[in-house]
């Protein structure tokens, strides 16, 4: 009789099917940048959505912790494979933060303190499917995972979720961000294991 | 004569450029300018994927990125690559 073992790995879908296929469990929050963690404060904290036409709505701290927030209850899934489930969040969703937003384009470039952009497309963020956070497991969100906020679209990997998030630009096409235009899928979703292009 | 070749003669300068190790070579940020080899360059694991960023003004030399059993390289900001004795 053979034996194999998943090795160090964790365990896998085949125990739970929660997890993406390729993806294992992991309990901690691994910490992925592309660079140095920014230091953002509140005071001078900013969120714009910025349309095709140049109109920019803009939100301080006080305005956007003034939005109606959501609890968020959900799995996220890192590219690199590991998922975590059920992680709590607290946040403003983007159908509160669009309400406003007159625009014909079909797709957004978020843009980060610090430099790092994603690609998503306008229906991904919309009709309950993505935030803008600011706590993680009841506490403020840690800089190193993004704060003080960050885009939280858990239905895609998680690099689309860009930490230190400060607004979204609306594009008419699907162009590549940060990781997007060196390889990693430009949609992302962890179902159809879109890890790269 | 007006005539191109195509891209198999750069066969052996390439070969000369990727010869061996790489992190010897020097390259200049297409930001600040600063012409440095590559080992002094501040490198961000973010696997699969590496964010290479200059050591002088941080921004991003280059990217590389392990995308199934392909290596990636996006040499985005790098304006020149130079090695030799």
């Amino acid at each position: 009789m053979s034996i194999f073992t998943r090795g160090f790995s964790g365990r896998g879908r085949d125990d739970n099917p929660a997890l993406p296929p390729g993806q294992y469990l992991t309990e901690d929050f691994p910490v992925l940048s592309a660079g140095p963690t920014p230091t953002v404060d509140k005071a001078d904290w900013e969120f714009t959505i910025t349309t095709e036409t140049g109109e920019t709505h803009r939100w301080n701290w006080e305005q956007f912790m003034a939005l109606k927030i959501d609890q968020v209850d959900t799995d996220i899934h890192c590219v690199t494979r590991w998922s975590k489930l059920g992680t709590s969040w607290r946040g403003v969703s983007l159908d509160t933060l669009f309400a406003d937003v007159e625009t014909s384009a079909g797709y957004t470039m978020a843009h980060s303190y610090g430099g790092y952009t994603t690609n998503v497309p306008l229906d991904d963020l919309l009709d309950g499917k993505a935030w803008i956070a600011f706590e993680f497991d009841g506490e403020d969100l840690d800089p190193e995972h993004g704060g003080p906020a960050r885009l939280l679209v858990p239905h895609l990997y998680f690099w689309k979720s860009a930490k230190w998030v400060r607004g979204l630009t609306m594009m008419e096409n699907d162009d590549p961000g940060f990781w997007e235009q060196n390889g990693y899928h430009t949609y992302g979703d962890p179902w159809q294991e879109q890890r790269y292009w | 004569m007006t005539e191109h070749l195509d891209g198999n003669v750069l066969a052996g300068p390439l070969s000369e450029l990727f010869r061996d190790d790489m992190t010897t070579a020097i390259g200049r940020c297409a930001h600040c300018g600063d012409v440095s080899v590559l080992a002094t360059a501040l490198v961000y694991d973010a696997a699969p994927g590496w964010c290479v960023r200059c050591h002088a003004c941080g921004d991003v030399l280059m990217t590389l990125v392990w995308a199934g059993d392909r290596l990636r390289i996006d040499l985005r900001g790098v304006t020149a690559l130079e090695v030799g004795d």
